[in-house]
């Protein structure tokens, strides 16, 4: 177990290293040093000696990736990608090209991330869940043909309507909650409901209908059968076998999107106002902030190993006959 | 009029694309084993409904995807020149609906601007709705709107229907003759749904398709059907050319996504050891970058490059049409890993049968292996995450364009247009059939292509019983 | 019950739960709908929002708007404007007299106010700052029983609980002193801190240029160590006494009393830059970029840049009053209701971060913030035109009691021809007519009341109106693209523009010779939902004349990279006045400031020599008749030459609610909340009338459910018993 764990984590390392090298690629081949600072900078009375300067300030007037003009082991150190990156192994984030410091925002984000990510996913499943049982359980009749439909309905439609509804109707119109905006502790409450509402509405579509199909397969296997023809009622079937044995592949399923949250939603986050790493992430893209941008990364593929390893984990865990190795 | 046509990256492609879906159509036709599926696809009323409405979808596409230049006016024989507006043959086929442009909103099927101007009335200067240029011109007063609208509407679907009743007497009449059977003993099967095929479910919805398509072109003939926008283009046209859009970004991107998927996924589950290994560890980094990142990085590049050769897109829509390919190339690249994680998969439990244990044995060449028994049982997962695929790109487009990396701002394209609805929302009285008329379309198609991807997916898995 | 008989209520009860939650936490007190829960009611609070977080708050380096906005009510310059006079006056704020400079030449000489500029070649201001101001509470002024700073020697332990400046039990504050300000100028040439205006006054401040390279070579020399300012003289700046110090200008800058009035030359007292530069502070964010240390009438209480800014009223502020000289207008519009009431009028101002315009709008008419600028899109449900063309507001507005208010920015809108492009550019006459065809062609006055719903006034030159050198009404009128009717200024017909562009040769559009279309290249880094309907609107005006468009759409680095190379065609651009005087806009267009080679801000590379030799005239003149009449002879240049289009000069429409008061527009003071008033019981009326939520369709979405969810438990119920 140990000895698994261990190498999942070394296996990460080069991963982590692929990750960094990857963005760092992408970022400098769109933006040179000389973008970033006149972004940083302004657009008035900007002279090019000030450019230097903020280049140099910044540590972004070494080579990419090779010093040429350096000696031995400092060719590859003295560079903007390792003396940008190294650091983040040890979860040093630094600062961001507007002087705050990373790894702060980042722990100031986290807990609106999780405040909108957490519920959705949770009341999500449960939601979820219910209406595929549901389903399930009228199966062959007009409700589930009818249920099918609505979910694919409802996956149709683009989740950016969800959101415009759900601000516009909600929000404007009927006044009901806050159109956007955050607040921390229990006065958050009315800020993070239309966005966890219109997440998992927006949801279920798909959810439902996955799950049914797990559900639906579960209810064929031999095992039920089994249990049906000994007289045991549909309801107890249901919960007793389908409900467990499905379960398995759905939490599984879920495993490797928990680490995830705390990553927050992109869209929903900017639509909605809410300071999290979602809306972090797309600010620092707006604003051509290289090193937010590669920290979220970074941070974004060690919760998602994370989450491989967790997925792993709780397969062994649901059903023994899975060996780590 | 003399015509140049221009063939853009994307039409190229599309057509290309069309080509091979043809050329493997009548290859399956030949062969019994892969037709029967096929087959049951077209037993499903529901998938063959929603075929017939994605038809009408890909025909619009694809004669959007003809394109040419006109060649202006005056210019001189020997040396003819053209015009640097790239047309398609569908604008050419809708005619004025794009060049019929009012001066800013107007409602669905209004006659009237939908904010107050002054207007000069006697010499007087009132605030009041002016008339528009175009919609509703051949109307003397607002009350006459009404009966016009009622009239069109009537005509269209006479028409539609009568055109429906037309060709399904020639499919009628056709089908009796070759099943040989009698006219009347073919109608009576049909209306009994005894065809073997979804008969009844196609006429109707052919008869329904054609009502509103006569409707439509005898309203659009004298309204704005959809309205106008801001700069008062017909929302109905920009929402037509936007089809082609969404569809190029779910069909094209599929195509950057198989050969990866397919060869690096077989590869890493039939070879194992360090190909997988490597494999695995590029879609592992590759899965764990914000899709977003990549998106939008792989544009900003696409538009350097196209700064640094601005001669070789000399036109906007060479340029346009280079962001949507590398939008297309992009997401194909991010989301291969996907299928390539469920063929490896799929590949590593093939690859232990016996079988291919006794081929390997046999010394038979890899390539073979895969090729015969490899990939023939795995090509019913790549065909079902095709169709699943296509609806979920069509849906991405919308939120791209949102984060400001979808295609082009002067790209016609739903998501560019939900973008610029939700500023009209919040205007009151509310501006909300640009938002409707992108919502209506987007969704039949989606809806279409999901309920198509069921029944394929229902006939080809065989594991997946619907439980019914 | 059985399970599946509780996780079915579980559903019904899923969205009644979700609502009544709401409405128990907070529906006894606040409006469901309220962005401020919990907050305190009928505080004399102004409630405002910010789109972007600012990057800088640090006076040497806050620049756009959106971070002045803060800095200008925390930091105070010397100078400030005339909240109500206008044309805009300056008028002294810290120091005791607005300064006159005076010159000497290069023997040291004293020249009298009238000497040429020429013979000039230092001007001297000597700055009196008022005594007995002192700073904000602040931990970086406390001092122990024995006198000595308590935070100025900080180690990890001390630090280790901190994570806010509220977290420090101590405050402190000072006196301000002319020093202060001598240590902001210093700052300025820091390396590390990269001000955007170092590069402008280098060339100006005598010295300032070789104090940033001493102390770039001092950083250079030791990385790690902090520089203190106070061991590096300024030649251009020194300390008189206590309360007063000079700065010396190269030559004559008459300009340089504006920058006086900004935040680039507010005090920064050297307590906050130690306290700051302590080891740990900058990895909590507590910088002074972040965190500033100011004396004016508000000080920032809650630095939170990713939800709310909130400023308070600083306990210690010198006092000031509110301004009785104002005119006739100005007591009509209520604004000397105050005069004489000390400032500032309200305790707090709340800045919520809003980056979306459609809740912003939304939560504006639902009363939660003050006031409100009117986008394209919320225009027609805002204001209306009288019958004589004048703006405002809707019925459904004046209902509500909100008011509109109307001004010209101190800006213009341009599309810049890039006059190193062989097709477009150049002095030759062909090349003029060409320009002045397409100016003609380009209708900016549809393009305002289409896209600006009438919010802009259409260009005739490069200075806006409201600066010296405007001049109003047909006598001020751009004779190339357009003619006076009566009154009226109209555009030249369109028979004008295709009969210039056939003398540019291109007859029709074509080249004379030839015969191929005439193409012309439009760059934009216009992006987002408007950007496609105005990029057609640009095609359709050149269709007009048979020339073609073709609109190459970029990113912000791609095209200022165009520009800065010169690569551009057909650029639009646009430019804020830093201070009223012209010569912030002819400098656009001065030869020596080509964006090509030499990075100026001249970004059309116009270079005219009889131009720029009026220009170096006109620079130092003080207003009057002479200069007016430089001036024209400038305009005339520049509209025959036709560098730019000149598009128009942007109306900025705002809205207030009714309980704000004080409020008139200032383009140029960036210090007006002290002056703002608010009626908070009023609002608070308001806002609960306005914000009644609408509870039908939570009646329905129930009712909903139950029609969905009955048939299916009858049908359950059926099947047990079946089964049973």
């Amino acid at each position: 177990m140990f000895a698994y764990l261990l190498r999942r984590v070394l296996y990460a390392i080069p991963i982590l290293i692929g990750v960094n090298l990857l963005t760092f690629a992408l970022f400098f081949v769109v933006n040179t040093p000389d973008d970033m600072a006149r972004l940083q900078l302004g657009a008035k009375h900007v002279t090019p000696e000030a450019i230097e300067r903020w280049k140099s300030e910044h540590g972004y007037d070494k080579p990419l990736l090779i010093n040429q003009a350096a000696e031995g082991r400092a060719q590859f150190t003295d560079t903007i990608f390792f003396q940008h990156s190294a650091a983040m192994f040890v979860f040093e984030f630094g600062k961001g090209d507007d002087g705050r410091d990373i790894g702060t925002e980042i722990r100031n984000r986290m807990g609106p991330s999780l405040a909108i990510a957490l519920p959705v996913f949770v009341i999500g499943l449960l939601v979820n869940i219910t209406f595929a049982l549901l389903m399930v359980f009228f199966r062959a009749t007009y409700l589930d043909l009818w249920g099918v439909v609505l979910c694919v309905v409802l996956m149709s439609i683009s989740g950016l309507f969800y959101i415009i509804a759900g601000q516009y109707f909600i929000a404007s119109l009927w006044k009901l909650l806050p159109i956007s905006g955050f607040a921390g502790g229990i006065n958050g409450l009315p800020f993070i409901l239309l966005p966890v509402l219109v997440s998992v509405v927006a949801g279920i579509g798909g959810g439902s209908r996955w799950y049914r199909t797990i559900f639906i397969e579960e209810i064929g296997k031999d095992y039920v059968r089994t249990a049906r023809a000994k007289g045991l009622s549909e309801l107890r079937v249901l919960f007793r076998h389908v409900l467990k044995n499905g379960m398995i592949p759905i939490l599984t399923g879920a495993v490797v999107v928990i680490p995830t949250l705390f990553m927050g939603s992109l869209i929903t986050e900017s639509f909605f106002g809410i300071p999290g790493l979602g809306s972090y992430t797309i600010d620092a893209i707006q604003a051509q902030d290289f090193a937010v941008v590669r920290a979220m990364v970074f941070l974004g593929s060690v919760l998602y190993i994370v989450g491989l390893i967790l997925t792993d984990l709780s397969y062994s865990w649901v059903d023994p006959r899975v060996r780590l190795q | 009029m003399d015509i140049q046509p221009v063939i853009l990256w994307t039409d190229g492609l599309i057509f290309a694309l069309l080509a091979g879906v043809l050329v493997l159509a009548w290859g399956i036709s030949r062969q019994e084993h892969l037709r029967a599926p096929w087959a049951a696809v077209g037993r499903r009323p529901m998938a063959m409904g929603a075929a017939l409405v994605l038809g009408v979808f890909v025909v619009i596409g694809l004669l959007d995807s003809l394109h040419y230049r006109e060649k202006l006016a005056d210019s001189p024989v020997d040396k003819p020149q053209y015009s640097v507006e790239v047309l398609s043959a569908f604008d050419a086929l809708v005619g004025t609906l794009r060049t019929r442009h009012e001066k800013t909103y107007s409602a669905p099927l209004a006659m009237h601007l939908y904010a107050k101007e002054f207007v000069d009335h006697d010499g007087q200067a009132v605030r009041a709705y002016p008339r528009l240029q175009f919609g509703g011109a051949h109307l003397r007063d607002a009350a006459e709107r009404r009966p016009d609208l009622v009239r069109r509407s009537a005509i269209g679907m006479a028409q539609g229907l009568a055109a429906s009743l037309l060709l399904f007497g020639v499919l009628a009449a056709w089908r009796a003759r070759r099943t040989q059977v009698s006219l009347g003993e073919w109608l009576t099967r049909w209306g009994e749904g005894r065809l073997g095929w979804p008969g009844r479910t196609l006429v109707c919805m052919a008869t329904l398709l054609l009502m509103l398509a006569g409707v439509l072109a005898h309203l659009a003939a004298g309204y704005h059907v959809f309205g106008t926008d801001k700069v008062g283009q017909d929302v109905l046209y920009i929402t037509l050319k936007s089809i082609r859009t969404g569809l190029v970004i779910g069909t094209l991107t599929t195509l950057v996504t198989l050969p990866l998927a397919i060869s690096l996924g077989i590869a890493a589950g039939y070879f194992r050891g360090w190909v997988d290994d490597a494999i695995q560890y590029v879609y592992t980094v590759l899965n764990s970058i914000p899709g977003v990142l990549l998106i939008a990085a792989a544009v900003l590049i696409v538009q350097g490059y196209i700064e640094s050769n601005p001669e070789l897109f000399d036109n906007a829509a060479a340029r346009a049409d280079v962001r949507l390919l590398a939008l297309c190339l992009i997401m194909g690249m991010t989301s291969w890993t996907g299928l390539a994680r469920l063929l490896r998969g799929e590949a590593l439990k093939l690859s232990t049968l016996d079988y291919v244990d006794a081929a390997r044995a046999f010394g038979v060449s890899h390539g073979r292996i895969l090729s015969r028994h490899i990939f023939p049982n795995v090509f019913h997962l790549v065909l079902i995450a095709i169709v699943l695929d296509f609806s979920g790109l069509v849906l991405a487009e919308a939120v791209l364009s949102y984060v400001g990396v979808g295609v082009d701002p002067s790209m016609h394209s739903w998501g560019n247009m939900i973008n610029g609805a939700r500023l009209e929302l919040a205007r009151e009285p509310t501006v909300w059939w640009q938002l409707g008329a992108a919502f209506t379309f987007m969704f039949t198609l989606v809806l279409a292509a999901n309920l198509f991807a069921d029944g394929v997916r229902d006939a080809f898995d065989p594991r997946r019983e619907s439980g019914r | 019950m059985t399970r599946m008989g509780i996780s079915l209520l579980g559903t019904i009860l899923f969205a009644t739960t979700l609502f009544t939650t709401a409405s128990l936490l907070t529906g006894c007190s606040d409006s469901w709908n309220s962005p401020y829960p919990g907050s305190a009611k009928q505080t004399k609070t102004v409630y405002s929002a910010f789109s972007e977080r600012p990057k800088h708050l640090d006076p040497a380096r806050s620049y756009s708007s959106n971070e002045v906005e803060f800095t200008g009510q925390i930091y105070e310059p010397p100078l400030q404007y005339h909240f109500l006079k206008r044309p805009y006056t300056l008028i002294p704020l810290t120091a005791e007299a607005v300064p006159k400079p005076r010159f000497y030449d290069a023997a040291g000489k004293a020249l009298p106010d009238d000497a040429p500029s020429a013979a000039i070649a230092e001007s001297m201001y000597e700055i009196h700052i008022r005594p007995g101001i002192r700073y904000q509470p602040h931990p970086a002024f406390a001092r122990d029983e024995a006198g000595r700073y308590r935070y100025h020697a900080l180690d990890a332990a001390a630090l280790a609980d901190k994570t806010t400046l509220a977290d420090f039990a101590h405050t402190g504050t000072r006196e301000l002193t002319a020093a202060d300000y001598v240590y902001q100028i210093k700052r300025l040439a820091h390396p590390g801190l990269s001000s955007p205006i170092f590069g402008l006054m280098s060339e100006h401040i005598v010295g300032l240029k070789e104090l940033g390279a001493t102390l770039e070579q001092a950083a250079r020399a030791r990385p790690d160590a902090v520089l203190n300012l106070n061991d590096y003289p300024l030649a251009g700046a020194e300390v008189v006494d206590r309360t007063t110090y000079r700065i010396r200008i190269k030559g004559k800058y008459p300009q340089f009393i504006y920058w006086l009035a900004m935040p680039f030359f507010a005090p920064v007292p050297w307590e906050a830059e130690a306290f700051f530069a302590q080891p740990g502070m900058a990895d909590r964010n507590l910088t002074l970029d972040w965190q500033p240390v100011g004396t004016g009438p508000f000080y920032l209480a809650e630095n939170d840049p990713n939800r709310r800014m909130v400023l308070k009223k600083n306990p210690y502020f010198h006092g000031e009053s509110y301004p009785a000289d104002g005119d006739a207008a100005d007591r009509q519009a209520n604004l000397l209701a105050d005069a004489g009431k000390p400032l500032p009028l309200v305790d707090e101002a709340i800045f919520s971060l809003e980056k979306e315009t459609i809740p912003y709008w939304s939560k504006f008419m639902q009363g939660y913030y003050d006031s409100s600028g009117i986008s394209s899109d919320s225009f027609d449900q805002a204001v209306q035109f009288s019958a004589r063309g004048e703006p405002q507001p809707t019925d459904s507005m004046r209902d509500k009691n909100i008011h509109l208010i109307t001004t010209v920015a101190a800006s213009i809108w341009y599309v810049g021809f890039n006059m190193l492009d062989p097709v477009v550019g150049g002095l030759g006459a062909d090349r003029q007519k060409l320009r002045q065809a397409l100016s003609i062609a380009f209708d900016y006055d549809e393009f305002i009341s289409i896209f600006l719903n009438g919010r802009g006034i259409p260009a005739q030159g490069p200075i806006p109106p409201g600066l010296f050198g405007y001049v109003e009404g047909v006598a001020g009128l751009n004779p190339y693209v357009y003619q006076a009717r009566g009154k009226q200024i109209v555009r030249r017909p369109l028979a004008d523009a295709k009969k210039l562009l056939a003398e540019a040769g291109y007859p029709n559009g074509r080249h004379a010779k030839t015969g191929e279309p005439l193409v012309l290249y439009f760059d934009t880094m216009a992006s987002g939902p408007d950007a496609k309907s105005r990029l057609d609107w640009m095609k359709k005006q050149l269709d007009k004349l048979g020339v073609q468009l073709v609109v190459r759409g970029t990113d912000y680095n791609r095209f200022q990279d165009k520009i800065r190379k010169g690569n551009a065609q057909l650029f639009e651009w646009g430019w804020n006045a830093d201070y009223p005087d012209p010569e912030n806009f002819f400098f656009l267009l001065y030869g020596p400031h080509k964006k090509v080679g030499t990075g100026g801000e001249n970004a059309a590379n116009y270079d005219n020599p009889e131009f720029n030799r009026l220009f170096e005239q006109m620079k130092d003149m003080d207003n009057g008749p002479a200069r007016q009449k430089v001036i024209d002879a400038m305009l005339e240049i520049v509209r025959r030459d036709a560098p730019w289009i000149y598009a128009y000069y942007p109306k900025s429409f705002g809205l207030r609610h009714g309980w704000v008061h004080n409020v008139k527009p200032n383009l140029m003071a960036n210090n007006t909340l002290k002056y703002r008033r608010v009626d908070p019981a009023l609002r608070e009326r308001q806002r609960e009338a306005w914000n009644q939520p609408v509870l039908w369709p939570i009646a329905l979405m129930l009712g909903g459910l139950i029609a969905l969810i009955a048939p299916a438990a009858i049908a359950w119920r059926r099947r047990e018993r079946t089964t049973a």
